[in-house]
């Protein structure tokens, strides 16, 4: 009866008809320790199919987490930086505040005015050290002098 | 999606991936770079991951056109993959010295048969998916896939038998 049976189960798989179910039982009736002689050739087969079932892929897979960068928090930088700006800004200008006293407002501009004068000075008399590179200019004249000694010799020559 | 979510949805098949990937290009190290390439690209693009219905048919149809642009660059620098390699390494299930020859006889066999008969056999006596199912991954109509399956099936058959009877191929 079941040897009837796997041998219906045969002729339905060769067609291509049985289900995974019929699949199962055969796998199952090949994979026992001793099958009929004649059916005997299906054995390798089903033994190959049960064997190949359990290959792995042992191989690491590199998921690379690689991070796109966001360009919306460039945005989110530059406005911060805007808003710092401003806010220092606002607050360095309020800091200096007014001179109320008209007699002191005005020592106080002299003052500063004084200094800026001073510092100026500073710098226009360094300027003078110039006078010294218009000396070395003219001594540079002297040149001309070679020049006219070695045309002299050059006329010679020829 | 973190890296563990997608490990969890590619984990239950990432082997059957690589044993179609093996079925068709024959050589180990060749099947594990291409399985490697699949998940890769799964991974990419694992934000449209929840859109597909079943991801699992999805990678085994990636698979198989993968695969398939494989063989097809392989034949067009007229370079053949040799199979050198093959081995079973799981010989738990296989006891006797003659058991294991005629298993061998078996690789032989389906590494014979056409691309379309081995894609079948592996889907369906290997991995067992449903007839729908491969219909689906192969985009082939149900009967064809029965009937390829079918000769596929006898081929097989055949050939076992002549061995069987003869010790030769």
């Amino acid at each position: 009866m079941v040897l009837n049976n796997i041998e219906e189960l045969l002729e339905k798989y060769e067609n291509g008809e049985t289900s995974l179910k019929e699949e199962q039982q055969l796998k199952n009736y090949f994979s026992q320790e001793t099958v009929e002689p004649h059916l005997e050739i299906y054995k390798p087969m089903f033994a190959y199919f049960l064997v190949n079932q359990q290959e792995q892929f042992t191989k690491d897979v590199p998921l690379s987490t690689k991070k796109v960068f966001n360009y919306k928090w460039i945005s989110v930088a530059a406005v911060v930086v805007i808003m710092l700006g401003i806010y220092l800004k606002s607050t360095i200008h309020n800091d200096l505040g007014t001179i109320q006293d008209p007699e002191l407002a005005f020592n106080e501009v002299s003052k500063s005015l004084e200094m800026i004068s001073k510092s100026f000075n500073k710098g226009t008399s360094t300027i003078g050290y110039l006078e010294e590179y218009d000396k070395g200019a003219s001594t540079l004249g002297y040149l001309n002098e070679i020049e006219n000694t070695t045309s002299i010799i050059f006329k010679k020559n020829q | 999606m973190t890296q563990r979510e997608f490990l969890n949805i590619v984990m239950p098949f990432k082997d059957k991936v690589f044993r179609l990937a093996k079925r068709l290009l024959i050589s180990t190290e060749e099947a594990e770079d291409a399985t490697q390439e699949v998940l890769m690209k799964l991974w990419n693009n694992k934000e449209k991951i929840e859109e597909y219905k079943n991801v699992e048919a999805f990678s085994m149809t990636m698979t198989k056109n993968f695969c398939f642009d494989k063989l097809k660059s392989k034949q067009s620098q007229n370079l053949k993959i040799v199979h050198s390699n093959y081995e079973d390494n799981s010989t738990s299930l296989q006891k006797q010295v003659e058991l294991n020859d005629s298993v061998s006889w078996v690789s032989r066999i389906i590494e014979g048969l056409p691309e379309q008969q081995r894609m079948v056999i592996q889907l369906r006596d290997i991995e067992e998916y449903d007839l729908d199912e491969i219909a689906h991954m192969l985009d082939m109509n149900n009967t064809a896939v029965r009937v390829t399956l079918s000769r596929a099936r006898k081929t097989i058959r055949e050939k076992l038998t002549n061995t069987h009877s003869y010790g030769i191929k």
